[in-house]
């Protein structure tokens, strides 16, 4: 699945690595809060686990035999952070040293095969833990979950990138088809294996599953006939550092109003894939008006300014800006109601500093930043 | 481990490609690629231009052309989506042998496959002339994070010990009789898979103390700093200088 050089045209593969560059730096900061300073030797341990497992043979049938990817299986294994961190240098090492990837398509191949399994993959695993009673069983449904969404999803994700910057003429259809079709198949395999192994190392080590923390039950010791609750070793509930997500906030948006103001200025003047397909099979026909097309930022342009690039631009930032606000409003508005349900019913916890929520809500910056990006590059397309 | 310290694709040498400092040598092969990448695919004379001018790279890295050749090979399975390509794209059609080829399939494989091929043969000469703990010193030199270098280094220096260590419970599982033939042996495999995740976290744990007990407090100390002379760097940069005039050549002629 590695994209090789001159698949993906030269802008985009740009926008790309910038898009990569900023992960991995979100990434950094992040893992040096989940591992601290003991973050070089344990995430390079964990990559080079990660390079020797893809060589582990999986043998499916009749001498055909499949391997495993990672994403997923770090992801879970060693948290969101360390897991992009760890995928991305494997990707790193393998484009320099083996010739594994292009050069110029590092930036899509991280973002495509660390970043976007990763998160996925994380996400829907914190998810279901959550959702299904606590127990290993589910833990391992939850992992094979995770596991299977996350291989189409990145699939998805390179046929997203394909239709803004393929170089080839292959309708974007039979490219999506192909490539979910496949890396379904890929991902139930791939599922299989996680869920498995991440079984395997919740019934020997249950603390170094990063995803499994704080849903093991509590050490209980039997004293003569009943059971306590063993002293110490209750899980401290990991309590938010009190940090301030304001500059990840700023760097976010800048990188999405840089995106969109002054990167669509080269993007293509094609109108994006599937307007090009509709517009050859013609059936863009009987596409009526949308309801919003003569409001003033129609078509990804502003009325009364008459310079393409310039109006596509500003749409691009003014876009940006809404989906920021908008993000925001609805982020604020479930961390006001989460800070609500979690106190008593008192004044206080209206007042409660919202810094103080349960620990997921420490990813939630990180998770709403790619919606931004997401957004900023899809004005991208169409300028 | 019995190979020294060598990555496999290494090619121990003193050839004045091998004696560059390593920072140049990255840059010059990614601006290289670059140049490859945004070259017009109708100029199919330019990219000829760009395979002699690595050819004279490999003459004067006394790479041998059979060793370099090999290690394109890689591509396999890249070239094999390369060639479905003509059947499955859309556009106008011509006749090839009997087969009906869209012509924007045929470009688009041209494309894929001469500026992927470029990208490969530029990495593995990269690959051949440069040793590991140089890769690492030039990526920290060209300002990539200390600590993504830190990691990379780590994933370098115990790849092997993590590689052998599987290789070891593949002895055993085998030893014992176990031969993995289908579905249901996943299991088995998975909890080896899990087992070598435990072995290498826990070896990560006592690296870490072994490093802290050494006076580690979160970097590493230069020891040799990789510098580079001006005649160095022209020297590396005469590639992608050169590849660029002919990107430029390949512009305005097509």
């Amino acid at each position: 699945m590695h994209v090789p050089d001159g698949f993906i045209n030269a802008p985009v593969s740009a926008v790309a690595g910038v898009a990569a560059a900023g992960a991995v730096a979100v990434s950094l900061r992040g893992a040096r809060r989940e591992l601290d300073e003991r973050t070089a030797p344990l995430a390079g341990l964990v990559a080079a686990f990660i390079f020797a497992v893809q060589m582990l043979n999986f043998p499916v049938a009749a001498g055909t035999s499949g391997h495993l990817l990672g994403g997923a299986l770090a992801a879970i294994l060693v948290g969101p952070f360390t897991g992009v961190l760890c995928v991305a240098v494997v990707l790193l090492m393998q484009g320099l040293l083996f010739a594994d990837g292009g050069l110029t398509a590092l930036g899509v191949n991280i973002s495509v095969m660390a970043v976007v399994t990763t998160v996925v993959a994380y996400a829907i695993f914190r998810g279901l833990a959550r959702l299904l009673p606590r127990g290993r069983r589910s833990l391992t449904v939850a992992a094979f979950t995770a596991a299977l969404v996350s291989v189409p999803a990145a699939a998805a994700a390179f046929t997203l990138i394909y239709a803004v910057g393929g170089t080839t003429d292959v309708p974007l259809g039979k490219v999506a088809t192909a490539m979910i079709g496949v890396h379904v198949l890929i991902g139930i395999g791939e599922a299989a294996i996680t869920a498995l192994t991440v079984g395997a190392v919740i019934a020997v080590r249950p603390d170094l599953v990063h995803g499994a923390r704080g849903l093991t039950a509590p050490l209980r010791l039997r004293v003569g006939g009943e059971l306590i609750d063993a002293p110490g070793t209750t899980p401290a509930p990991a309590a938010a550092a009190a940090r301030s997500h304001r500059k990840l906030w700023a760097v976010g948006l800048a990188a999405s109003v840089v995106l969109a103001g002054f990167v669509s200025f080269y993007a293509s003047t094609n109108p994006d894939g599937l307007e090009k397909v509709a517009h050859d099979k013609g059936f863009d026909k009987g596409e009526k008006e949308h309801a919003a097309a003569d409001s003033p930022l129609a078509d990804y342009g502003i009325k009364d300014i008459s310079d393409a690039r310039l109006s596509g631009g500003l749409a691009g930032v003014i876009g940006v800006g809404a989906t920021v606000v908008a993000g925001s409003a609805v982020f604020w508005a479930v961390r006001r109601r989460r800070a609500a349900g979690t106190g008593p019913a008192s004044t206080a916890s209206a007042t409660e500093p919202a810094e103080t929520g349960p620990a997921p809500t420490t990813s939630t910056p990180s998770t709403t930043e790619p919606t931004a990006t997401a957004s900023a590059t899809e004005p991208a397309e169409n300028a | 481990m019995g190979a020294g310290h060598a990555h496999r694709l290494y090619r121990h040498g003193h050839s004045p490609v091998h004696a560059l400092p390593p920072h140049t040598k990255l840059t010059a092969v990614f601006c290289f690629v670059v140049v490859v990448v945004s070259t017009p695919r109708e100029a199919m004379w330019a990219f000829a231009a760009y395979a002699l001018l690595l050819a004279s790279v490999a003459y004067a890295a006394r790479v041998p052309l059979l060793f370099w050749l090999k290690r394109l090979l890689i591509e396999i399975p890249f070239v094999a989506f390369a060639l479905l390509l003509p059947f499955v794209a859309q556009g106008e059609r011509t006749e090839v042998l009997g087969m009906s080829l869209s012509v924007h399939g045929l470009w688009g494989a041209w494309n894929v496959l001469a500026k992927g091929t470029l990208g490969v043969a530029a990495s593995v000469l990269l690959a051949a002339t440069t040793e590991l703990r140089e890769l690492l010193l030039g990526l920290q030199r060209l300002k990539l994070p200390p600590l993504l270098v830190q990691i990379a280094s780590f994933m370098i220096r115990y790849g092997d010990v993590i590689a052998d260590e599987m290789r070891r419970m593949r002895i055993a599982r085998e030893s014992r009789g176990f031969e993995a033939r289908g579905v249901r042996h996943w299991g088995v495999l998975a909890k080896s898979a899990g087992a070598l995740f435990i072995r290498s976290y826990e070896r990560g744990e006592r690296v870490h103390l072994a490093m802290v007990s050494r006076g580690y407090a979160g970097s590493m100390p230069v020891i040799d700093e990789a510098t580079a002379t001006r005649a160095q760097w022209t020297y590396a940069l005469t590639l992608p200088l050169t590849a660029l005039a002919v990107c430029l050549l390949g512009w305005t002629l097509s």
